[in-house]
């Protein structure tokens, strides 16, 4: 086991649980809106596919990042508008978006499969350590020696966090996912909330979809995300609807997905394919550890997944 | 100009159809700008679609057969939809159908063909039901979000067959090639009327499930659980039994058509097994307003997309995923028009007189 755990695999765990980290965050704040919005799945492979068309074509990180974005906000606008302006039910809106993402990705990536980012691109990305943090032995190596996206990617958490529990706006957010009516009633726009934070969540997921297919990878796969976008909604139970927490998660899981490969090279006896089920084992028994825990303060948003009506309040 | 949301009295079935049609329309409509930026002719695509789908008598069983385990899974959903238990777990109880029906098929060869064939439809409905029942414990236990649980459970039953292809049930027979041994004749569905026995099993299905949904007390509770939780607590209905009952049917259900499509469709076990239809079949399900009859349609229409976009992919080199593409659009739309059966936008044009002096 100790040549597992080495420094180099919580690096790797690292760099495996940002787009975990991206969409979970994303999530979190559409839910904290009220809206569960199960299309994360769809919306990363969005992300993903067009941050890597526009990457390949241009070979410009920034504009893939951005198109990446946009995509990832383009679904959930999709969603937003049948779930909060149509009222349609969201748990079957969100499998809409996913099924729709896939579809999108697996049709735009048709030519792009086995494709690979140019040199030049994937130089944008070299590790940069950071000076001073990045010399304490052992945790420096670990967390602060980082391509950029991982560091954005603790800024953002971090920064969301400060947004729902520290500001105005944050409290109104909270207020339209807990208690819409009495939001609604303290003259907070509701359905400008809720696209607002839906939107922004969308494309924190279409970020962390792009963040697998131009750094992690960087070569193009069908199903590229392979079911992190599930992971992620069961990450926002698991941080208990807290950017902080899902910090945590997030870098639990993405050990938990490269554990397999590392533990194979050890020669242990056991089949990398058992090996691989481990963060979806992982996730089910640590969704039964939190539903043993119900406190009002891990409690999910009060209003989530009921649509609001003002006429039938 | 502003808009107002006005709730509509019941529509009657005519209405909704009518909706219905113009929301499938508009999705064709979408998909057809969609192909046309492609710089292709929609309506040949369109027409070729349908070609492709019911063109020739093939065809049509290719379609039926496509049709078979969408008809018999949205069934399998439907029961947990109309309890809101969003078991998205059918593609992993499809899986551990197969599997365990499949284990019979390889160890047991030699028994007689009906015996056989029954012992797998029952171990198929058993494994479904199995995997369907993790899920249910966990949520009429300790509300475990049962979404993601039936969500995970599908990966670890693809790892499960994965591990198995590549490992203990490699045919040695198949040359290094990782692949599980073909199943013998005894272990495959007869064919009646040109399509395997599933198609007959689908049609009794549908009347059971539809007899059981509408005129059985079970079925009620199970409506009356899904519309309120607390009307069932009062009403005297056993929630956790209630929750298992469905589950067992449910995933049973969709084990059972894992146990066909490896019998009768692929005659082997493998981890294309049910691909993706676990899936489809919740989209149908919906479409079809958790109806039985309704089901049926859907799913024939779903399955002729899906050979009908496979007929284009050759036909036009179009991608076959434009054929889920199209679906979700046309889930969308009918999602959307939804609204339209419970509401109406009223538009008042002028802009509301403020009355001061009252």
């Amino acid at each position: 086991m100790n040549e597992v755990l080495t420094v180099a695999f919580f690096k790797a765990a690292i760099i495996a649980g940002t787009p975990l980290l991206f969409a979970t965050v994303g999530e979190i704040i559409t839910e904290k809106v009220g809206n569960l919005n199960l299309g994360v799945e769809g919306m990363m492979l969005m992300g993903a596919v067009v941050g890597f068309q526009v990457g390949y074509t241009t070979n410009n990180p920034l504009l893939a990042f951005i198109a990446a974005a946009l995509a990832g906000a383009i679904g959930s606008l999709i969603y937003a508008f049948l779930a909060v302006s149509l009222r349609a039910n969201q748990v079957v809106t969100g499998l809409a978006l996913t099924t729709f993402g896939t579809g999108f990705a697996s049709f735009m990536g048709q030519g792009l499969v086995g494709l690979k980012m140019s040199e030049q691109f994937s130089a944008s990305f070299q590790k940069i350590k950071i000076p001073f943090l990045g010399d304490i032995p052992g945790i420096g190596e670990v967390f602060f020696n980082h391509d950029i996206l991982v560091y954005f990617g603790y800024v953002t958490a971090i920064l969301l966090g400060l947004y729902i529990y520290k500001t105005r706006i944050g409290l109104n957010l909270r207020a339209v996912g807990e208690n819409p009516a009495a939001a609604d009633a303290a003259s907070v726009r509701i359905t400008a909330y809720k696209y607002t934070h839906i939107l922004l969540g969308g494309a924190l997921c279409g970020l962390g979809g792009a963040y697998l297919s131009l750094v992690q990878v960087p070569v193009w796969q069908e199903n590229i995300t392979a079911g992190r976008g599930w992971i992620a909604v069961a990450l926002v139970i698991f941080a208990s609807w807290s950017p902080y927490r899902a910090i945590l998660g997030s870098y639990l899981f993405g050990g938990l997905d490269i554990i397999g490969f590392r533990l194979q090279g050890t020669g242990l006896a056991i089949s990398t394919y058992i090996f691989d089920m481990a963060p979806y084992l992982m996730t089910i028994i640590i969704l039964v550890i939190v539903s043993f825990r119900k406190d009002r303060k891990n409690a999910p948003p009060k209003a989530l997944s009921e649509p609001y009506f003002r006429e039938e309040r | 100009m502003q808009f107002r949301v006005v709730r509509k009295p019941d529509v009657t079935q005519k209405q909704y159809t009518v909706i219905m049609l113009i929301a499938i329309s508009l999705a064709l409509l979408t998909s057809g700008i969609f192909i046309l930026l492609l710089g292709l002719n929609p309506i040949s695509v369109y027409i070729s679609m349908v070609n492709g789908a019911f063109g020739s008598p093939y065809r049509i069983e290719q379609t039926i057969i496509l049709a078979i385990p969408l008809v018999i899974i949205s069934l399998g959903i439907a029961v947990a939809f109309k309890m809101k238990f969003w078991n998205i777990g059918a593609e992993g109880q499809v899986i551990m159908g197969a599997f365990c029906a499949s284990y019979l098929a390889l160890n047991y060869s030699y028994v007689p063909r009906p015996l056989l064939l029954l012992a797998m439809a029952v171990a198929g409905f058993l494994g479904g039901a199995l995997w369907g029942l993790i899920p249910a414990f966990l949520k009429a236990r300790w509300d475990t979000n049962e979404t993601i649980v039936t969500l995970m459970l599908n990966y670890i039953a693809l790892k499960w067959i994965t591990y198995l292809q590549y490992g203990p049930w490699k045919d040695p027979n198949s040359l290094g090639f990782p692949k599980i041994a073909n199943f013998t004749e005894n272990a495959i569905l007869p064919k009646f009327l040109g399509v395997h026995l599933g198609w007959v099993i689908a049609v009794i299905l549908v009347v059971v499930m539809y007899i059981f949904m509408n005129h059985s007390k079970k079925g009620f509770e199970i409506a009356v659980l899904g519309e309120s939780y607390n009307t069932a607590r009062y009403a005297g209905v056993n929630i956790f039994r209630t929750i298992l009952f469905a589950m067992l049917l449910s995933g049973g259900i969709c084990g059972l058509a894992g146990m066909i499509q490896a019998s009768g469709v692929a005659k082997t076990l493998n981890v294309d097994i049910a691909g993706g239809v676990g899936f489809t079949a919740i989209i149908t399900a919906w479409l079809g307003g958790l109806k039985p009859p309704w089901i049926v349609l859907v799913s024939v229409l779903f399955a002729a997309m899906v050979q009908g976009g496979s007929f284009i992919q050759s036909a036009f080199g179009i991608s076959a995923a434009s054929a889920s593409l199209i679906q979700a659009m046309i889930l969308f739309f009918v999602l959307g028009s939804d609204f339209f059966t419970k509401y109406r936008v009223v538009i008042n044009f002028e802009r509301p007189a403020l009355k001061k002096e009252a």
